[in-house]
């Protein structure tokens, strides 16, 4: 693997009989230097990926302080997962990858004892259990890690999925003592 | 319609002082030990004077007034939870009269919904609950006017102290506890504020609304409810970060209620300031109506109840 070009699939049968070429789309975050956008797109070309357009949300600014990129690209099925991997291994933050499967966002915040609850072990159950990916992470502990604290979460889930993994959300705030201040989903809220 | 008016709280002091401008006449007006009656009409200025001064209301009981020739009992006597007594008997005595009941007392709605409906299904009068919901705001006849069937679900923010709380705390970045304090001091937050910030009214309001929509089978203990007394500041902040902000919502549908904090975007519908009250009706066939306004309030809730008064039947 590693390094034949998009246009040498067609060798490849089993990408042919399931259609060839299928978009997808990963969303990066870019620490604000130059060249870094170079850098990570160097590994999807590499890795067999196509690129089909790049939406540098400059100006759009993560609340850690970086840049925000979407791209979309095209590779057989069986490629893909060396695209994101390829990018993980070059220092690139992933964080989101797939193609139709992550549809939908939604934003969470979590209340209680997080630190001392395991913040990350918090958000490994929501990744497996909740099956989100967790785009976007923000903590305000104004007491203190030892006190009450506040975490805001944009999850990316599957579409349609939304009622289930907040459903998952629940129980595992239920778990962990924390409060879960859901999104209000249906109607035009 | 001769009105007799159980309960002389804000709105049944309300309700009284403004029934004239509704071409209605006070027959009788009792508060928890005391009443005034009277077949041609109750002089109800000197007996809100009376009462304002923490006088009796007049040389009667309470149970005068169901001796009394009346058209309408209204029932504004405080919520009670469980058997919500003696709210529910003050009703069925009414209804057994053949008389027509109009609450504002949310407990006997919430409670005790089917046991109403059968009473009122034996008896030529019907009750009417409008000022149970949203005070001001017509939730319930928007609902009756689209029919029941055709609404899905109804949302909204329906308690005003716990919405004057979040709207602050994410206007100032002050935490809950120094909110609640200045709202108490305001008057916008009673002395004991519990049934407000544990989401208990606003659920007794998005029961009564579930009844309606499924004509029966809920009560407050069907209801899942959390409050926000466990917001932090620090909460309304995040969500800010992100166009959003915290708003104690219900939801009411055929299938269930829920009440508790929830995300909803900044400028949404949804985000109303202060103690103003909002509901989202969301219908079958026409998208969702959206209808705001004040949810409290002496006058406010006693134009619900003359509303109701003016739909009901000659009997």
């Amino acid at each position: 693997m590693g390094n034949p070009p998009a246009d040498g699939d067609e060798d490849d049968p089993d990408a042919e009989t399931d259609g060839g070429l299928r978009a997808y789309t990963v969303r990066l975050e870019l620490v604000d230097e130059p060249g870094e956008l170079l850098r990570a797109l160097a590994p999807i070309a590499d890795n067999g990926g196509n690129l089909l357009s790049i939406h540098h949300e400059r100006g759009n600014i993560t609340p850690r302080g970086h840049i925000p990129v979407q791209v979309d690209l095209e590779c057989p099925p069986d490629r893909f997962d060396d695209v994101v991997e390829g990018l993980r291994g070059a220092g690139v933050n992933v964080i989101q990858a797939g193609a139709e499967h992550y549809g939908e966002e939604i934003n969470v915040v979590l209340v209680g004892h997080l630190v001392e609850t395991d913040l990350s072990n918090t958000l490994s159950r929501i990744e497996d259990e909740a099956d989100a990916v967790v785009l976007d992470l923000s903590l305000a502990a104004p007491e203190g890690t030892g006190g009450i604290s506040s975490a805001r979460a944009r999850l990316a889930i599957d579409s349609g999925r939304s009622s289930e993994a907040l459903a998952a959300i629940r129980s595992i705030g239920t778990d962990k003592e924390l409060t879960v201040v859901e999104p209000l989903l249906g109607g035009d809220a | 319609m001769k009105l007799a008016i159980l309960g002389a709280g804000d709105v049944g002091r309300s309700v009284a002082d403004l029934a004239g401008e509704y071409d209605h006449e006070v027959v009788a007006l009792a508060d928890s030990t005391t009443a005034t009656v009277n077949p041609n009409g109750i002089a109800v200025d000197d007996a809100l004077e009376r009462k304002v001064g923490d006088e009796a209301l007049g040389p009667g009981v309470p149970e005068d007034v169901f001796e009394m020739e009346y058209d309408v009992l209204v029932e504004a006597t405080p919520t009670t939870l469980g058997d919500a007594e003696p709210g529910f008997s003050h009703v069925k005595r009414a209804l057994e009269a053949d008389r027509h009941v109009v609450l504002a007392n949310k407990g006997p709605v919430a409670e005790r919904y089917e046991e109403l409906r059968a009473l009122e299904a034996d008896s030529a009068g019907s009750i009417r609950f409008e000022a149970t919901v949203g005070g001001a705001i017509p939730v319930l006849s928007t609902v009756e006017d689209c029919t029941p069937q055709a609404v899905t679900a109804v949302r909204g923010v329906l308690n005003g102290t716990a919405n004057f709380i979040l709207t602050r705390m994410a206007a100032e970045g002050l935490d809950y506890e120094h909110v609640l304090a200045e709202a108490q001091d305001l008057g916008v937050a009673e002395a004991d504020p519990t049934f407000d910030v544990d989401g208990t009214d606003a659920a007794l309001k998005f029961v009564i609304l579930a009844n309606v929509l499924a004509d029966g089978g809920f009560s407050l203990e069907d209801a899942t409810v959390e409050g926000i007394q466990d917001i932090p500041g620090s909460a309304l902040d995040l969500a800010a970060e992100d166009g959003r902000t915290i708003r104690l919502i219900g939801e009411a549908t055929r299938d269930g209620v829920r009440v508790g904090p929830r995300l909803v975007p900044e400028n949404g519908a949804l985000a109303v300031t202060g103690t103003r009250n909002i509901v989202q009706i969301e219908t079958r066939n026409a998208g969702s109506l959206h209808s705001s306004g004040r949810g409290a309030g002496g006058p406010e809730t006693a134009t619900a109840v003359l509303s109701d008064v003016g739909r009901l039947p000659p009997l």
